[in-house]
């Protein structure tokens, strides 16, 4: 769906940053109308061709054999992991990043939980060559090491935030104080469908190739469409762009399966949500530019979120995807820690793919879902692959009982 | 005309300072905004703290922190505007959010009293939070996260109790932008003295003066704040335009060091007070040396 004039998405969206920002914004607005929109000067072909050449597009849709042999229906994996870097997140950031270059700007800053983002932007920019400082919460530099590495191998220097709880909204945070100080030749290129109009419409549309392609292909593969595409959700973006193309398709299921921590309750006098289900159980609000549903006290203080995997842990959701559950067009449904993990090794060992913690949410969904509502045939958005996770998953699954987990213990 | 209209007829250079609410506990919070006044503010601009900060550097950041570690909430923080002795405007500073969700209670918990049905569809809006900030006394707002295109129904609210709504003019607010900031403010404009986040500094940005140039038309009381740290820099910011100064993290610094060291309320009181005095002094003796202003009409 088109944002309106305001660049809402329903009661959704909207402009609310400092003023400082305000002029950025609206810079940013008019070269995404121009460069996105409308191709001028050819953006959207070079971009096209270098998500090709550079990126590795198209990526494959995977019949998963075994996968499906258990689930009883068809699966389809739309292997995003496969793209350069790992994950879905090159998409954007190259999207960004090139039309950083078309405004003009020399610089570029980015926030980052999982550090998949940040090591996105990291490659498009050294790609690009320009500079590049990315904001990584303390907490998620010790859980997501390698990213950190691999972000300075490509030459951007790696900011550590030490306020709150050193996740992704405390980095959010810090890139828009960085970005209202150096607005002027410096592009921020958020990580997710989040943040002021028009970051959620034009992040959309960097990432909407993925159901592109998926539609496509799966016409390619079964002659018609899926019953349903599940992927899964903490800001949103390889959600709406695996579920783009299908919006209109009313016979597709469109299901987001989001992060339901260790528990779905909200333990409101230490702040904390132990989840990052924003779409099923926040309540809407203001943060981060836009009006969406958030992890908030009935204060309106925003709740620390929990998830296993950085990559969903956030109080909040991008405002289209909002919108979209609001009206029934996309369902939400949750995973909690436990069976991610269960969904990672069963994965890794049906299928041979070792996939993000993040992608792994929606993986165990099939598990837990009807089989009627899914259908016959299943996209599954396998939006990154775990290498990034391998020193996570050892200590998380030590700690718990996962049936199906193999001996992690460290040879002697 | 409002209270805070009335300051800026009334002085020479206003002397705006600003505390977070709760910072580092209720009790002392009270008795710093107290001194505040008696050092001559002329408006406290009160922060309410939200967990977001996005516009403040580090100093008020960690005010938030404090006050938010000692259960500040909205309510308390009007209970305290109830309790301050004090004879000047107060303007409320917070974030979007809490104003929003304040309104969204209140109308979740009246649809449940009437019916037991599901939340109403209406749109609750800011008016229930300025409503309550007005009964306690509550002057004006200053929200950093609202930018004029979202702040009709916030504007609406302050019209209907009263109240005034501060822009903010950015260094890069320029052509319809500023324009649109100049007609919306009431009470004054917040002019931005640097891009940037709150901090104390030690200099005069560019950034300001060309900000007060660009703005010397228009006939609006200008606030300058973002890095105002001493007499001396409120008097060259006076000197070069300014109608005021505003200033938070140069006083939240002084309230942070009695907490780190231990001082008594009573001595970090005693030297808010100096500071406050040090302040309002420089931007008076800034006005005296600043080009005659036009003839209001």
């Amino acid at each position: 769906m088109a944002t309106d004039e305001n660049g809402k998405f329903g009661r959704y969206g909207g402009q609310y940053v400092p003023e400082a920002l305000m002029a950025a914004v609206e810079e940013l607005d008019d070269a995404y109308r121009r460069y996105v929109l409308e191709n001028e000067d050819g953006f959207v072909d070079e971009f096209r061709e270098r998500l090709r050449d550079f990126g590795g597009r198209p990526t494959p849709l995977q019949h998963a054999d075994r996968l499906s042999e258990r689930s009883g229906f068809d699966v389809y994996l739309k292997r995003e992991d496969l793209l350069h870097g790992g994950a879905h997140k090159l998409n954007n950031a190259l999207g960004q990043c090139l039309l950083a270059k078309y405004m003009g700007k020399e610089r570029i800053v980015a926030e980052t939980g999982a550090g998949q983002h940040g090591t996105a932007t990291a490659m498009a920019a050294a790609h690009l060559g320009m500079e590049c400082e990315v904001y990584m919460g303390e907490r998620d530099i010790n859980r997501q090491r390698p990213n950190v590495f691999r972000m300075r191998l490509n030459g951007a220097t790696v900011n550590p935030v030490t306020t709150g709880r050193g996740t992704l909204k405390e980095a959010i945070n810090e890139t828009m104080r960085e970005w209202a100080t150096t607005v002027e030749d410096t592009h921020y290129v958020i990580g997710s469908v989040v943040g002021p109009h028009p970051f959620p419409a034009m992040v959309r549309d960097f990432q909407s190739v993925i159901g592109e392609e998926a539609r496509r292909q799966t016409q390619e593969k079964i002659g018609g469409l899926p019953d349903s595409v599940v992927a899964c959700a903490g800001g949103g973006s390889n959600t709406m762009g695996a579920f783009d193309a299908f919006v209109e398709d009313e016979s597709v299921s469109l299901v987001a399966v989001e992060a339901g921590g260790s528990s779905l309750d909200v333990d409101e006098e230490a702040g904390v949500a132990p989840n990052s289900a924003s779409l099923a159980t926040g309540q809407e609000g203001v943060l981060h530019g836009a009006r969406t549903k958030l992890l908030q006290d009935t204060a309106g203080q925003i709740l620390e979120s929990h998830s296993v995997s950085s990559g969903l842990d956030y109080a909040g959701v991008g405002p289209e995807l909002a919108n979209l559950v609001d009206e029934g067009r996309v369902t939400p449904v949750s995973v909690d820690d436990d069976a991610a993990l269960e969904g990672f090794h069963r994965l890794s060992q049906l299928e041979g793919i070792i996939p993000a913690l993040e992608s792994a949410h929606a993986i165990a969904y099939l598990d837990r879902a009807d089989p009627d509502d899914l259908g016959d045939s299943v996209v599954v958005n396998l939006s990154g692959r775990g290498d990034k996770d391998l020193e996570s998953v050892v200590e998380e699954t030590e700690k718990r009982d996962i049936g199906n987990a193999p001996e992690m213990g460290v040879f002697e | 005309m409002s209270r805070i209209d009335e300051v800026f007829e009334d002085t020479e250079a206003a002397f705006v300072p600003y505390l977070a609410v709760g910072d580092p506990d209720v009790e002392s919070s009270v008795a710093y905004i107290e001194a505040l006044a008696r050092g001559g503010a002329d408006v406290i601009e009160l922060g309410l703290p939200f967990s977001e900060p996005i516009a403040e550097g580090p100093t008020i950041q960690h005010a938030v922190v404090r006050s938010l570690d000692a259960g500040m909430t909205p309510e308390k923080f009007f209970e305290v505007v109830e309790r301050l002795d004090v004879d000047v405007p107060l303007v409320c500073m917070t974030y979007y959010n809490l104003v929003y969700q304040y309104g969204r209670r209140e109308a979740q918990r009246a649809s449940e009293r009437a019916s037991g049905d599901a939340a109403s569809s209406e749109e609750p809006g800011p008016e229930p939070f300025v409503r309550r900030a007005a009964e306690a006394g509550i002057d004006g707002f200053v929200i950093p996260d609202l930018p004029v295109e979202e702040s009709g129904p916030l504007r609406a609210a302050c019209d209907e109790h009263g109240c005034d709504l501060v822009f903010i003019a950015a260094p890069t607010t320029r052509g319809d932008r500023l324009t649109a900031a100049v007609e919306e403010t009431s009470g004054y404009l917040y002019v931005q003295a640097r891009l940037g986040v709150t901090s104390a500094r030690d200099d005069v940005s560019d950034q300001t003066t060309e900000s007060l140039d660009r703005l010397a038309e228009y006939d609006i009381p200008k606030a300058v704040g973002f890095g105002i740290s001493s007499g001396e820099i409120a008097r060259e910011v006076v000197a070069a335009g300014a109608d005021g100064v505003i200033v938070g993290s140069a006083l939240v610094d002084i309230v942070a060091e009695g907490h780190e060291s231990g001082e008594s309320t009573t001595e970090v009181a005693e030297r808010l007070e100096a500071k406050a005095r040090e302040l309002k002094e420089g931007a008076l003796a800034g006005a005296t040396q600043r080009a005659p202003r036009p003839e209001r009409p």
